[in-house]
């Protein structure tokens, strides 16, 4: 097995959960009602939780120190997709990319417990089952504010309209994901976002929802990144590099 | 049994170990303990000749992977064994086979209920299909309820109401 290629899609699953945490958790005390508030800290939590093991299996393999990874890298060095460095917008926003990346791990995961890499069957096969609360979570609120009032359906639809494009980022296979494909450590994404496409489309279109036509990424390579990352990356490195893990927490 | 080394000298044997981490409360819920909550997987002891103390080793499963409680956990470990004259204590963490709220005790559903935490129905491992609607009220045990937040105060938590006593309460998720 391309050891290299493994890492750099650990990596690349690592970053995506671990920035989606973080956007979610800048809800922390602004969600629009107390019990929303409560969750999106939930899922912001969730997610941090699975990039650790995401960056756990990536740290055995290359050695390279979660903490490091996380703190001292610079925008250009992280993998994710922009899809989750976008900044957390409105709640319809945050809502609807939460619902769109939860149906991509949905897929994902429920292919990656049957990896051939006992490793990477493990960690998904742990997830797995709290994503399932994610899901459904997500879906109800998708659909409650797609078919609510004038404006939360307005916002949801201008919210899928400039999300769309940026999702599909996450079905970009990495230029050495093939390889791993054929080994049957990775499921075809092609094939996942036929099935994500399809799920999401329906439930979309059952909460009032018009899906865009597009089906192009609005960004293939996970090494570009809007100015978003730079910024975020600022904020919340910039006191471990400060004090260079010289403190204790 | 390998001989005795130093006499006189007792060492903690697996019933021992299992006792006192029996006796090392969930910090998120400090009325159930680690063992009872299935979150301890697996107990070692390392014999050595050599050295008068074994070395032990501890597996533990996350129940949620995010639960800031895991390091609090671990630490709790080591120094519970660690006061019973114990050195060498290593805890490792397992994910295989994932944590499942099925592994919570009997004892421990009836002290989580006695708490006011309603206890997650058992799913056989089919927590895929299973998605509890009916949850019992811990005060009345009315299954006239209904699910106000799948998120709660901690991630292995959902908030509930009773429309029978009208009281609200937390439940343990299914996993």
């Amino acid at each position: 097995m391309n050891t290299n290629a493994l890492s750099a899609k650990l990596l690349s699953l690592a970053n995506d959960s671990f920035l989606l945490g973080h956007r979610n958790s800048e809800w922390a005390g602004h969600a629009p009602i107390l019990e929303e508030d409560i969750a999106f800290a939930n899922l912001a939590l969730d997610e941090l939780g699975h990039a650790q093991l995401w960056y756990g299996l990536h740290q055995e393999l290359t050695g390279a120190e979660i903490d490091r990874v996380i703190y001292f890298r610079d925008a250009a060095e992280w993998r994710n997709t922009q899809f989750v460095e976008l900044p957390k917008g409105d709640w319809a926003f945050s809502m609807t990319r939460q619902y769109l990346f939860d149906g991509y791990e949905n897929v994902l995961l429920a292919q990656l417990v049957n990896s051939s890499d006992a490793r990477v069957a493990e960690i998904a096969a742990k997830i797995r089952s709290e994503e399932i609360y994610h899901l459904r979570h997500t879906s109800n609120w998708v659909k409650r504010l797609g078919l609510g009032t004038e404006e939360s359906h307005a916002r949801m639809q201008r919210a899928l309209d400039e999300l769309w494009g940026y999702a599909l980022q996450l079905f970009v296979p990495l230029e050495d994901e093939a390889g791993l494909i054929a080994e049957n450590v990775l499921p075809d994404l092609k094939i996942l976002r036929e099935e994500w496409q399809d799920k999401t489309v329906a439930h979309f279109l059952a909460s009032g929802l018009i899906v865009p036509e597009t089906l192009t990424p609005v960004v293939t390579s996970r090494a570009q990144h809007a100015e978003h990352l730079a910024k975020l990356l600022n904020d919340m490195q910039q006191v471990a590099r400060l004090e260079n893990f010289g403190v204790e927490w | 049994m390998p001989p005795m080394v130093g006499a006189g000298l007792s060492r903690p044997t697996l019933t021992d170990i299992w006792r006192a981490l029996d006796e090392i409360m969930d910090p998120e819920i400090p009325i159930v303990s680690m063992v009872e909550m299935g979150i301890v997987r697996g107990v070692k002891i390392v014999r050595d000749e050599k050295f008068e103390n074994d070395a032990v080793i501890v597996s533990m499963t996350p129940t949620f992977a995010g639960c800031p409680a895991l390091d609090v956990m671990r630490n709790a470990i080591v120094e519970k064994l660690s006061a019973m004259g114990i050195e060498r204590v290593e805890v490792k963490t397992v994910l295989s086979p994932p944590w499942t709220s099925d592994w919570i005790s009997e004892t421990a559903r009836a002290k989580l209920k006695a708490f006011g935490l309603a206890p997650p129905p058992l799913h056989g491992g089919n927590v895929q299909l299973f998605f509890p609607n009916e949850i019992a009220c811990p005060y009345c045990d009315s299954t006239n309820t209904r699910v106000t937040n799948h998120f709660g105060p901690t991630l292995c938590r959902a908030i509930y109401v009773c429309r029978n006593c009208q009281q609200p309460f937390e439940q343990f998720k299914a996993l």
